[in-house]
This record gives structure tokens, sequence and C-alpha cells, in this order.
């Protein structure tokens, strides 16, 4: 028995038999031939190219119809590839000229560019190795007629065990029988998050060396809610999370009921909850499990999805797309947000030194003028269409939000002079998610039109934790009391000062801080769809007299201990089954 | 940037690359110079726009990238062209022989004239 603790990026538990995806493509064997035998291994390497080129079209088509075209063209390159006619001929060339195995011949010339992208200075360039390996696999899988390492055509149900996923892999899933996913690498924005997510499956990402420690055939229990992995569990553990399972099942179905009341508390305190997405097809789901708005939307997905900076028209695209689906409701557009990830720091000439500390998010745009204006353009654009609002995140000094507000008010300018409409009062909010913000709140209430508090960062900052370093991520804690009299005193100086304050990190969506920040005055709580209807069943159930008195005793403590059992006590007193 | 017709002769490349035959057929060659002007460079998907746009023409077409060493793509190889690491501000010299060399170099560099419609 083994517990793993990495990020839960899609909820839910799931106990399974393990199908472990190698890191490595497959190892081939080399076989000489006899010159009279290269014609045959080149019509087999000719039929294998032409299965993978149905695959890959299947695979498009499939991509294409469920995320929309965007993320179809990701295959363009792929399928460009496997009819460009100089790779053909140096493949057929190595099967003649060295007298091996189409197999062989496919691995040695693919790896040969491979090799030439990882030199490459430019990390744009030298990251679609990624591409030529995900074809390579594909080639060989043909060639040998291993389809799809088994995963197309599962015959129990699985849980998906690998290093990363590639778009490929993703979405040839026999969606039927798998049930979960466990990856060493990745992010909450990782293409395995997204499937997930889409699937409603559990997932866990970012658990170092899980491909390792799994065989296949093992039983793993995944638990995306609590961000843990749960290898080769003894028969207590089972039971345990087979209770947790049957519980979810049915806690869903009866929060299902939830969906068309009021997230109001027993003496008509109304609060609103609303959905974080990353996509706008999300908002459907959102509107399902009861959310009354877009709380967060971020916008990076739009840049990670295609190969090139979006255009004007593909912001406008996706923003209209996601106003539509909401009919009215709100929709708070985050403005790029990217810089100290994977993503950014593996294109940059120089990888910054301290990525988190670095230039980042709102920072990234003010460097980057042209590129920010053609997303203010496009949401200004969008908001004919909607009750749409602009939030700018990563502010940390009073500077950076005038700054941007100008160039916000530049676009404005520029637009009214083409004669475009636009909503001139669009509501302008920013994010609170660096302490120094948190401090000087009741400044920044003053310029701002509401406020979004991002926890996850907040926490980070104020503990100085990377959540995402195994080694120190168990002092990340939203219940340390200096984040909490943070989170106090930004809601306070939003209320004095009559604008809106929600918090738009998990802390919103964890059932065990609602009493908490629904008697610290929080007003919107936004957070991943899923959670909604538990977090609607505990504001239900309580009032906010009874709130405000956690609240209190809560502020009381010193330990982030404390806090944490007191809630637990306090909500299972109300909600028994929240836990 | 001007068309630069040279039937055979040295062409007025600078940091041509070794490979180019010196004195060639009667068929004509248009060489024209561009430099890369789309801020991700000729990534991924202005690569395929290139490839698509060169397989239209029945013309040879190659690329040529000075350095040490120079490289040389073949403009019909999506592979070819990716592997030139053409970033942003990058020059390139297109080479097209064949009968309709000069209208494939002209769209061509109406194509990285355009960024490849990417901004």
């Amino acid at each position: 028995m083994e517990i793993k603790k990495g990020i839960g990026v899609s909820p839910g538990v799931v106990i399974s038999t393990a199908v472990v995806l190698d890191a490595e493509a497959l190892v081939m064997p080399k076989r000489t031939i006899s010159p009279a035998e290269a014609s045959t291994e080149i019509d087999r390497f000719g039929q294998a190219m032409a299965s993978t080129v149905v695959d890959l079209q299947k695979l498009r088509d499939e991509v294409t119809g469920r995320h929309g075209k965007q993320i179809g063209a990701i295959f363009d390159f792929h399928m460009g590839l496997l009819k460009d006619p100089t790779l053909l001929k140096q493949i057929i060339a190595e099967i003649r000229g060295q007298n091996v195995n189409a197999e062989y011949a496919v691995s040695t010339v693919m790896r040969h560019y491979a090799g030439t992208f990882l030199k490459m200075g430019d990390r744009y360039f030298s990251e679609r190795v990624k591409d030529i390996h995900d074809i390579e696999r594909s080639m060989l899988r043909n060639l040998i007629g291993q389809k799809h390492a088994n995963l197309a055509h599962l015959k129990q149900d699985v849980v998906v065990i690998a290093h990363d996923f590639l778009p490929s892999q993703a979405a040839a899933l026999d969606k039927s029988h798998v049930r979960g996913f466990a990856t060493d690498v990745g992010g909450r924005t990782s293409h395995t998050a997204i499937v997930a997510r889409a699937m409603g499956i559990p997932a866990v990402v970012g658990l170092g060396n899980i491909t390792s420690e799994v065989s296949g055939g093992d039983t793993v229990i995944i638990d995306g809610t609590r961000g843990m992995v749960i290898i080769n569990p003894d028969p207590e553990q089972i039971e345990e999370h087979r209770q947790y399972e049957r519980d979810q099942v049915r806690l869903e179905s009866e929060l299902a009921q939830l969906r068309e009341l009021p997230a109001q508390t027993r003496d008509g305190h109304l609060v609103s909850l609303q959905a974080n997405i990353e996509f706008s097809p999300e908002i459907d789901d959102a509107l399902q499990r009861g959310a009354e708005g877009i709380g967060l939307y971020r916008t990076e997905f739009l840049y990670l999805a295609a190969d090139h900076e979006p255009s004007e028209q593909e912001h406008y695209e996706a923003y209209v797309d996601a106003a539509k689906r909401l009919k009215g409701k709100p929709l708070v557009i985050r403005t790029l947000d990217l810089g100290a990830d994977k993503y950014t720091q593996e294109k940059a000439q120089n990888p910054e030194r301290n990525p988190f500390l670095g230039d980042r998010s709102i920072r990234m745009c003010l460097h980057d003028i042209p590129m920010f204006k053609k997303q203010l353009r496009a949401i200004l654009r969008a908001s004919n269409q909607g009750d749409v609002r602009i939030m700018f995140p990563m502010i940390s000094t009073l500077m950076e939000l005038r700054q941007a507000k100008m160039v916000l008010n530049d676009v404005m300018e520029e637009m009214e002079d083409e004669g475009q409409t636009f909503r001139r009062d669009i509501p302008l909010g920013m994010m609170i998610e660096v302490p120094s913000a948190a401090l000087m709140a009741t400044n920044f209430a003053k310029e701002a039109n509401f406020f979004s508090i991002g926890t996850n960062d907040l926490i980070q900052y104020t503990l100085a934790v990377d959540r995402t370093n195994e080694r120190v991520a168990g002092l990340f804690c939203p219940a340390h009391p200096a984040v909490l009299s943070l989170i106090r005193d930004v809601i306070r100086a939003g209320s004095h000062s009559g604008i809106s304050v929600s918090v738009c990190g998990e802390m919103a969506g964890e059932p065990l801080y609602t009493l908490l920040l629904l008697g610290l005055g929080l007003t919107t709580f936004s957070m991943n769809s899923p959670d909604i209807p538990e977090v609607k069943k505990i504001i239900r159930s309580t009032t906010l007299q009874h709130a405000k008195q956690v609240a209190r005793k809560v502020m009381s403590f010193d330990s982030e201990r404390q806090v944490m059992h007191y809630l637990r006590e306090e909500t299972r007193k109300i909600v028994p089954e929240a836990f | 940037m001007q068309v630069d017709q040279t039937c055979g002769a040295k062409g007025s490349m600078s940091g041509r690359s070794p490979g180019v035959p010196e004195s060639s057929v009667l068929m004509s060659k248009v060489v024209r110079e561009i430099v890369v002007s789309n801020s991700l460079g000729l990534h991924a998907r202005p690569a395929m726009a290139l490839v698509d746009m060169a397989n239209q023409f029945a013309s040879d077409i190659k690329l040529h990238k000075a350095g040490e060493p120079p490289v040389e793509a073949d403009g019909k190889s999506v592979m070819q062209v990716i592997t030139l690491e053409a970033t942003a501000g990058t020059a390139l010299t297109v080479e097209a022989e064949g009968d309709d060399a000069e209208e494939a170099v002209i769209k061509i560099a109406e194509l990285f004239d355009s960024k490849f419609g990417e901004e």
C-alpha cells in the first residue's frame, strides 16, 4: 500500500484496475532484412501510413466535433507530417539502404528529427518534439498492429496512469471504460485536467513518478477530490473509499434537486454561486448545476489550445459564444494570466529564475500592449452580447491597475473613433491574489468596481509555498490564520466601499470553508461547477447569524489545525454527510 | 523587395547554401529574399500554410537560411520547413525553379508579408 499526494484537478473517487501508459515510446527491435524483403517492408510501411492517416482523420473529426475547429487544428500539422513526401522518401531510403525492418527505419528517421528539434534554441520550436513523438508512436502502432495501447477497446473498467496525456491519447480513449486518470506531471490547465473534467471522472496530476510505481493490473484508488492516489490499498481503505463512492453517487442525485433553489440561508440571506470555467462549452454544465453566472472565465486556454497567438476575432468568437450560452447572466472575463508556468517558460528565450515572482499575468500584458489590446477589444466588442465584465489578474500595485485601465481607455477611444459599439461602463474588477493588494484593498476599492480573491495564489504568496512542489505542498493551507485575516480584510474593505467581493480560488468550492466565508460576509462564491450543489446545500442549511459566530470563533484561533478541526465539526453538525 | 530573376548563373543571394547549383538549365529560376515577420516565427501552422501553397505549383521550391552551417529546406516538406527554426526576424531566401517559378515566389512572399494571417 502506498499513498501519493498530487493535485486533484477533477473531483470524485474511483477504485479500479490500473493501465499504465509508458512514458517512453515502444522500443523497436532492429531486424536486418535481405534486399529481397525490402519491397515487402516498404509495402507494410505504405499500408501502415495509410491507416495512420485514416486514424488521424477520424481523431481530428472527433476532436473538432467535440471541442471545435480551433482544437481540431492541432492535428493539421500531424497530417502534414504524415503526407510529407521528403519524410516518406527518407524512411523508404532507410529501409533499402540499411536493410532494416520498417519499424526500425521509422524509428531511426523520426528520432533523427526529434534530435534536431531538441537542439533548437527557441522553445516554441523545440516543443514540437512532442508532435514528432506522437506521430512516430501512431505510425509504429499501425505497423505493429497494436492499436492505441489497448485504450480504444477495453473490456473492463480501468484507471489510466500516464506520464502525461498527449492530445491524441486522450481523444482515443474508450470513454465507457476509463474511470479516472493519474499522471506524473501536469497542472490545472493540463490536457488531462480538461479532458477529465469534460468526462466527469476523477483525476489527480503532478504525482511525480507514479508511472514507475504502479504496474498494470494493480488496484488503485484515485481520489480527485482530495488530490490523492492510493496504490494497492488495504481492505479497509477499499471499504472506506467504496463508501465514498456510494455516498458520492447518492449525494449527487440529491444535490441535483437543489439546482432550482436559491443559495439562501435559513434566515433569508442570499448569496450568489457562480462557476469558474476554462472554455465556453463548460457553461452548459455549470448552468445545469445551478451556477448563476461565470465568476471566472480563464482565457489562457485560447492561447494554449492554438499554436499561435489568438487573433482578435478568435477571442471575440469565444467570448460571444460564452455570453450567448449565459443568456444575460454575468460573465467575468479574466484577462490573460499566463507566465510562471511551463508553457511560457518553455517558450521563453531566457527562462526566468523565479517565474512566480516574474513577468507573469498583468505584468506580461503591460509589457506587450498590442497583445493586451487585442484581447480588450474583443471583450469590449462582446460586451454588446450580454453582461460581460473585465477582470485584471495579479494586480500588486495601484500603478498597475491604473495602467491597465489606461490601456482599456485607449482601446475604448480607438473603438469609438471607428464607430464600434460597446458598453462604455463595463464593470471593471481586479483579482486580489498578492498580499500587497490585499493589504491595500481599501485603496484599490476606490478604483475598481469589484474584487475577486484568488485564494490559490494569495496562499502561495502569503505562505511562500509552491503547492506543486511535493516536498512543501503540505504547508499550503487556506486555513492559515494569516491568509484568513487577509481574506477578512478584503471582504471588509469591499463592503465598506460598496463593491462586491467574490472568492474564485479553490477555497470557494471547498465545503469546509463555506460557513467561514459566508460568516465573513462573502456574497459571491465562484467555483468549479461540480462543487456548486454541495456548497449550496451548506448555505441553505445554516443561518447568517450562525455563520458569523463561526467566523468570529475561527478568527480567534492561531493555528490552521484548530481552524480546520473546528470548521469540520461545525459543518458536520448542519450537513452530516459533508465529509 | 525585388524579384531577382537569374537564369542559371550566380544569383544575388547572400549566404547561399553550397548545395545550390551554380549554373543550371533553361528553366526559369526565381530567387527572392524574405524576412519572417510574424511574432511566433515559421512554426507549425505557418509551415503548413507555406507547404500547402508550395504544393500548388509544379516548380521545385527551396528555402535557404544563412548561418553556420547554412540550412536548406524543401518547400514542399513540412518537416524540413519547420526544422529551419525560422523565428521572427529570420532572413530566408526563397528559390523556385520551374515553369511557374515566378508566380510561386510572388505568392509565397505574399504569404510571409501577410504574417500568415496571424496578427
